[in-house]
C-alpha cells in the first residue's frame, strides 16, 4: 500500500482507525487494571514483563484479568466484523449474527457440547458447525422463499426462534450444565478463565476471521454491489457467498462458544462504524473490529463495577446503552443522509 | 466479437430462444430490441455467462464462453445488468472494483489499476464524483460511474441492459453518446433498448427477436423502411423529412374498420 495514492478522505478514515484504536486500548488498560481488586499499571507492567503467576497480583492479572480481556475483545470484534459480513453478503441492513439465527444456531452447539462435558477446541468447532448450519439453513430459506431482501431476516427470525427453542428444551431437561446461566443466554464474561480451555482456541479463531475478512474485503464490496454486477466484474459469485458466509458463522461461532448469546455488537457495530468511515470494507472491517472490541469491554467493566459485588452480565448492559444509541443512530441519520 | 452458435437459451427447461445463430461485430453499437417478453434479456444473461445456455454455444473472441474462468471472461467482456444495488461506496471505488479481474494474489489494487480507474473516471466526465457516494449521485450520474467502470474493465465486448432506462432525457443521451464513443474504440457494445428512437439515432444495428429467433437484422433506418419494425412492434414507423436529412415518427397502427 506505500506507493498508492490516497485521497484526503483516505488520510481521514485512517485518522478514525486510529482513534479507534486507541480507545480499544484504553478500554483494554481499564478492563485489566479495574475490579475488585484494582492493579495499578506498574503492577500490570511488572506481571506482563516477568510473567509471575505467584503473587497475589500477578495470579489476578494472568488467571483473571488477561483472559477476561482478551475474551472481551474477541468477542466484540468477531461478532462485529461477522455482522459486517453478515450485511454485506445479504444485502440487508437487519442482517446481523443474532438475529438471523447465526447465534443461536452456536448457542445450541455449546449448549448441546455442556450436555456431554465438552471442552476445548471441541467446543470452538462445534459452535462453528451449529453457526454454519445455521447460516445455510436461512440462505437456502431465503432462496426458497423468495430471496427478497426482507425474507432473509424473516426465514432467519423463525430459525433464531426456532434454534433458541431448542436450546432451551435442553436446559430445562440438564438443569446442571453450566450454561442455564443467565450469563450465558445473554452474553457474559463472568465464567471466562485462562484454564477453561474454552477461550483460547477461539480467540485465535476470532484473530485470523478478522484477518481473512480483511484479505476478501474487495470481494465483499463487490459482492455487495449485488450478484449479477460481481458476475459481470468476474467474482465466481457462489463460491465467494459461501466462502464469506462460513466466515462470518465461523467468527460468530467462535464468540459465542465463549461469551453466550451476546446481542446487539453484531447489529449495531457495524452500522456505527458505517456512519463514522463508509462503506468500503477495507475500512469498515478494522474499523468493526476495534470499535466492537472496545465497546463489549466497556460494557463488560461496567457490568463489573457499577453494582460490585454483584456482577451483572454484559449483555443486559450492551443492550442498555446499545438499543438508545442505535435509535438515536437511526433518527440522526433520517435527519441528514450525508455519507462522505 | 461475440457470436451465437445455434443458441438455444432460456429457463429451466422451457427455451425462450431457439437454435439463434448471431454474430455481434467490434466497433458498432447493436441494439437487441423486440416486444416485452421476445428473450432480449435471456440473449443477454445467457451471452454474461449468469445463464447456461440450454443448446449451442457463445463464441467470445473466439472461444467458448463455458471453457473461460469468470476471471478470464470478465477481462474480456463487461456486464452492466439493469436494477441493481445501490451499495455505498464512493463513485471512486466503484470504477477502481471495475478492475477487480486483474486483481491476483495479495488481493490489493495496484498502482496501474488505479491509474486505469481514474482515466477511465476522466474519460465520462466524472472526476468531480471520484469521493461522492453512490447513494447521493442522480441516476445518469450513477450510470456514467458504471460505464467508467466497464470501461476500467478494458474489455473487447460490453453488454448493457437497458442502460437508459428511469434517466431524463439529456442523462439518457450522455448514455448513448458514451456509448457510441466506446464502439468508437473498437470495442463490441451490444444493449437492450426499448426507446426505439434511441436506438435509431445511436445504433449501427438492430437485431429484433421474435417468436424466439430473429425476426429482423440490420441498420435501423432499413428496419423502420422495410416494415420490419412494424411487423415485430405492430407500429407504424412514419418518414419525416426534416430540414437536414429526415427522421421517424413513431405512431400506432390505424386500426382495422
Amino acid at each position: 500500500m506505500r506507493d498508492l495514492p490516497t485521497s484526503s478522505s483516505d488520510k481521514h478514515r485512517r485518522l478514525l482507525v486510529i482513534a479507534a484504536l486507541l480507545c480499544l486500548l484504553l478500554a483494554a488498560l481499564l478492563s485489566v487494571a479495574l475490579g475488585a481488586v484494582p492493579l495499578s499499571p506498574a503492577q500490570i507492567w511488572e506481571s506482563l514483563l516477568t510473567g509471575d503467576r505467584t503473587s497475589a497480583a500477578g495470579r489476578i492479572f494472568w488467571y483473571s484479568r488477561l483472559p477476561r480481556t482478551a475474551a472481551c475483545l474477541a468477542a466484540g470484534a468477531g461478532l462485529a466484523v461477522s455482522g459486517c459480513i453478515l450485511q454485506a453478503v445479504l444485502s440487508n441492513p437487519l442482517a446481523a449474527p443474532n438475529i438471523i439465527g447465526v447465534n443461536a444456531g452456536a448457542g445450541l452447539a455449546v449448549t448441546v457440547c455442556c450436555v456431554f462435558s465438552a471442552a476445548g477446541w471441541v467446543v470452538s468447532g462445534a459452535a462453528f458447525l451449529g453457526a454454519l448450519a445455521a447460516v445455510a439453513l436461512v440462505s437456502c430459506l431465503a432462496r426458497l422463499t423468495g430471496a427478497s431482501k426482507l425474507t432473509v431476516v424473516l426465514s432467519g427470525v423463525a430459525v433464531n426462534a426456532l434454534l433458541n427453542a431448542a436450546s432451551e428444551t435442553l436446559r430445562a431437561f440438564f438443569p446442571d450444565t453450566a450454561m442455564s446461566s443467565v450469563d450465558f443466554r445473554v452474553g457474559g464474561f463472568s465464567g471466562v478463565t485462562g484454564t477453561g480451555g474454552r477461550l483460547w482456541p477461539a480467540v485465535i479463531i476470532i484473530v485470523l476471521g478478522v484477518l481473512l475478512a480483511l484479505l476478501l474485503s474487495n470481494e465483499l464490496d463487490v459482492l455487495s454491489m449485488g450478484e449479477t454486477t460481481a458476475h459481470g466484474l468476474g467474482l465466481p459469485v457462489r463460491q465467494c457467498r459461501a466462502l464469506l458466509l462460513a466466515l462470518a458463522a465461523l467468527l460468530a461461532g467462535a464468540s459465542v462458544s465463549f461469551c453466550g448469546l451476546l446481542g446487539f455488537v453484531g447489529l449495531i457495530v457495524p452500522h456505527l462504524s458505517r456512519s463514522l468511515i463508509g462503506a468500503d470494507s477495507r475500512w469498515l472491517i478494522p474499523m468493526s473490529a476495534l470499535c466492537g472490541g472496545a465497546l463489549v469491554a466497556l460494557c463488560d467493566l461496567a457490568a463489573r463495577l457499577l453494582f460490585a459485588p454483584y456482577e451483572l452480565p454484559a449483555g443486559i448492559f450492551l443492550a442498555f446503552l446499545g438499543a438508545p444509541f442505535f435509535l438515536a443512530l437511526l433518527i440522526h441519520q433520517r435527519g441528514g443522509r450525508t455519507h462522505a | 466479437m461475440l457470436e451465437f452458435r445455434h443458441l438455444t437459451a432460456g429457463y429451466g427447461k422451457r427455451p425462450v430462444l431457439r437454435d439463434l445463430d448471431l454474430t455481434l461485430n467490434p466497433g458498432e453499437i447493436t441494439v437487441i430490441g423486440g416486444l416485452n417478453g421476445c428473450g432480449k434479456s435471456t440473449l443477454l444473461k445467457t451471452a454474461s455467462g449468469l445463464l447456461p445456455p440450454l443448446g449451442g454455444q457463445v463464441l467470445l473472441e473466439g472461444r467458448p464462453l463455458s471453457e473461460l474462468s469468470p476471471q478470464q471472461r470478465a477481462r474480456q467482456m463487461a456486464y452492466l445488468p439493469q436494477g441493481r444495488n445501490v451499495p455505498e461506496l464512493t463513485a471512486f471505488r466503484m470504477v477502481l472494483h471495475g478492475r477487480f479481474a486483474y486483481l491476483s494474489f495479495p488481493r490489493q489494487y495496484r498502482r496501474e489499476d488505479f491509474d486505469a480507474a481514474r482515466a477511465a473516471l476522466a474519460w465520462v466526465g466524472g472526476e468531480h464524483l471520484s469521493e461522492r457516494s453512490m447513494s447521493s449521485l442522480s441516476g445518469g450520474e450513477r450510470q456514467k460511474v458504471y460505464i467508467a467502470m466497464a470501461l476500467a474493465q478494458d474489455t473487447g465486448v460490453i453488454l448493457m441492459d437497458e442502460p437508459t432506462t428511469y434517466l431524463d432525457i439529456r442523462a439518457r443521451f450522455e448514455v448513448m453518446e458514451l456509448a457510441r464513443r466506446l464502439a468508437g474504440m473498437g470495442k463490441t457494445v451490444v444493449m437492450v433498448l426499448h426507446d426505439l428512437d434511441l436506438t435509431l439515432r445511436f445504433a449501427q444495428r438492430v437485431v429484433l427477436l421474435a417468436e424466439g429467433g430473429v425476426a429482423a437484422d440490420g441498420p435501423p433506418a432499413r428496419l423502420c423502411d422495410d416494415g420490419s419494425v412494424e411487423r415485430v412492434f405492430g407500429v407504424a414507423a412514419v418518414k419525416v423529412p426534416l430540414d437536414r436529412g429526415e427522421d421517424y415518427l413513431f405512431r400506432p397502427l390505424p386500426k382495422a374498420p
